[in-house]
């Protein structure tokens, strides 16, 4: 057993660290504050290969891996969580389960687009009334000739509007419950497919999360993604790799405010002295780090596991859920260790903490991860 | 247009602490980067490339570990890569380095050689400059702007207060200066090529026609007498409203107290 990251894992490391800290970092207040999408950063990124690292090459991506993509997630996420859940909502969501359910042409038409760069997806499953409880869903799809015409609404969407393409899970067959769901391939510009109400969010501001509405949406019939009737476990098996994405991020978010929180105790002073001095910052600091480094190794156990080719649901539902809490419960104490500055929006744990409660929350709540994982066991 | 661009693995200085006591650079534990200069000439040969077409091959000469420079500049776009290691390169000042990466290109073949102007761990500046006098061609330090010309280039060097447009027939060396551009961003599938699908050719004593007596330490002319840390002065005074004649009669009085006037 060996826990060293490969010379690779650890030169992409330092680029997306240098990708971060130059171009990410300096703008990552202004995305919190203007709740802006970081357009110009998004088309660097795609011009550098970061929107198709796990994909292979034939079809435009950078034939790296799961851990990579994670590393790279985890790096944004330390300096902005918006910009790292941007990546990880077009790579899992989106271009992943094409790879995995599309056919030959469906890859060459749209995930090639979507790892080279020129595209950015997006995945729609929830609904108002369908959260954790994805099965009740009431958007439908009918065949009618050559194409599906799609009628519902998806809520919660990150990517939403900014995204060329669309992931969308629809009810075929109402009568057969989670068999009965489907998944489409919908573009952008697609007549009866638009926008509804932006989400005013808590965190991750920057990042767009839209109402995706569909009205006789007319889709041609090639573009339903996998057989009829297989989207639910579509949906299930994407949500598994996705939770790595967002264990990432999570992870990031942690990370990033353990590192601004080591640099201002050691500068701020109290009682003539640095408060890294005082034992009670120490221990603070030590078990943020812990908890840290904890996460870290959960997230790239996932991640390795889904590289490997094994099932990973179980490994990505507790690095999901532990690297989540963990983001939450380091984030408060960073700000708790700022005291009254941590409090503005001054300095940055405020945002983190804030971007932190959402990794608790989508791609499955703790909640969920918690049965997950507890459905494996008993 | 072929292209060599040397490349020197240094640690990175941003992050190197003194040892209070010896007086040395702490070394243990600092990360290593590609030479700064040295990456704003491979940024400066990659775009020769883009414009003019050819390749661009980069030379490093140190222990193994340069290796990684090696990949990163791969990753970058870089074509071919070459590391020069040997035991008996140890020790080497810059005559001796010159000496050494000058037998291995030799055995290339190139129109120009970029090197960065200086390391940012000797600080020398020599080893371009030697480079060129060893394989005998016209040498333009400083660089901040290459354009082809038909056969020769035309180089913006900057010279203190000053720029000089030169021309120059190649082959040629130029040196690069850290400030001429924004070296690019290496790509993720770049990086796993680099390790995973390419190789760096190691060259060693054996591959190289030059004599024992003028490489590694024996070919080292200088010696280090002392290394020691700039002494810290004690922070000036800042007298920020005066009014300028003011100004000039506080300064008399400071440089009459020094008795320095």
């Amino acid at each position: 057993m060996d826990f060293t990251l490969s010379k690779e894992h650890e030169m992409a490391r330092t680029l997306f660290r240098d990708f971060a800290l130059n171009e990410v970092k300096p703008v990552a207040k202004e995305v919190d504050e203007t709740e802006e999408f970081p357009a110009a950063n998004v088309e660097k990124m795609q011009k550098l290969g970061f929107l198709g690292i796990p994909m292979p090459k034939e079809y435009g991506g950078q034939g790296c891996d799961t851990l990579a993509y994670a590393i790279c997630v985890e790096e944004l996420s330390k300096v902005c969580a918006t910009t790292g859940v941007i990546v990880s909502a077009h790579t899992s969501l989106c271009a992943e389960p094409i790879l995995k359910n599309g056919t030959e042409e469906q890859r060459r038409k749209f995930l090639v687009p979507l790892s080279n760069g020129q595209k950015l997806g997006a995945f729609g499953l929830t609904e108002p009334n369908a959260g954790t409880d994805a099965a009740g869903q009431q958007t439908k799809a009918v065949l009618d000739g050559d194409s599906y015409i799609l009628n519902g609404s998806k809520i919660f969407i990150t990517n939403g509007k900014e995204a060329d393409i669309y992931v969308i899970f629809a009810m075929t067959d109402k009568s057969k419950g989670t068999r009965g769901i489907s998944a489409f391939i919908v573009e952008k510009g697609t007549p009866g497919f638009t926008f509804g109400t932006k989400e005013k969010k808590m965190g991750i501001r920057g990042s767009a999360t839209y109402e995706l509405i569909f009205t006789d949406c007319r889709i041609p019939k090639e573009n339903l993604l996998g057989a009829e009737g297989k989207g639910f476990g579509i949906a299930m098996s994407t949500l598994d790799g996705g939770r790595i994405g967002i264990a990432a991020q999570a992870l990031g978010i942690a990370a990033g405010a353990l590192e601004s929180t080591i640099a201002y105790v050691r500068e701020r002073k109290q009682f003539g002295q640095a408060i890294s001095k005082f034992q009670n910052t120490q221990f603070e600091i030590a078990d943020m780090a812990t908890k840290v480094e904890a996460a870290r190794l959960l997230v790239y156990k996932a991640a390795m596991a889904k590289d490997s080719q094994k099932r990973f649901s179980v490994e990505a539902a507790m690095a999901k859920l532990y690297a989540s809490e963990v983001a939450m419960e380091v984030t408060t104490k960073a700000v708790q260790l700022h005291g009254g500055y941590g409090y503005t929006r001054e300095y940055e744990v405020e945002r983190m903490m804030r971007d932190a409660k959402i990794t608790e929350i989508y791609e499955g709540t703790s909640e969920v991860q918690r049965m997950v994982i507890s459905a494996s066991l008993l | 247009m072929k292209i060599i661009v040397c490349i020197k693995q240094v640690p990175n200085t941003n992050e190197v602490k003194l040892d209070p006591i010896k007086g040395t650079l702490i070394r243990d534990g600092v990360p290593s980067i590609m030479n700064p200069d040295d990456k704003a000439g491979l940024e400066a040969a990659l775009t020769l490339k883009e414009r003019y077409g050819g390749e661009v091959n980069v030379v490093s000469m140190g222990p193994p570990q340069a290796d990684a420079v090696l990949r990163e500049a791969m990753a970058m776009g870089a074509d071919k890569a070459y590391l020069v290691t040997d035991r008996a390169f140890g020790g080497a000042d810059t005559l001796a380095t010159s000496t050494t990466l000058a037998a291995a290109v030799k055995k290339m073949e190139y129109d120009l050689i970029i090197t960065g102007r200086q390391a940012i761990d000797g600080d020398t500046a020599q080893v371009g400059p030697q480079l060129a006098e060893h394989l005998n061609i016209p040498n333009v330090s400083y660089a901040e702007k290459i354009d082809l010309d038909g056969k020769t280039l035309v180089v913006q060097r900057q010279y203190e207060d000053r720029y000089h447009t030169v021309r120059v027939q190649m082959p040629c060396l130029l040196t690069a200066l850290g400030e001429m551009n924004k070296p690019r961003y290496m790509t993720p599938g770049g990086i796993f090529d680099a390790y995973r699908k390419r190789e760096v050719t190691i060259v060693t004593r054996a591959d190289l026609d030059v004599e024992d007596e003028k490489i590694g330490l024996k070919g080292s002319p200088t010696r280090v007498v002392q290394s020691f840390p700039k002494s810290l002065k004690a922070a000036g005074v800042k007298e920020a409203a005066l009014e300028p004649e003011e100004a000039a009669n506080f300064i008399m009085e400071k440089l009459k107290e020094k008795f320095i006037f």
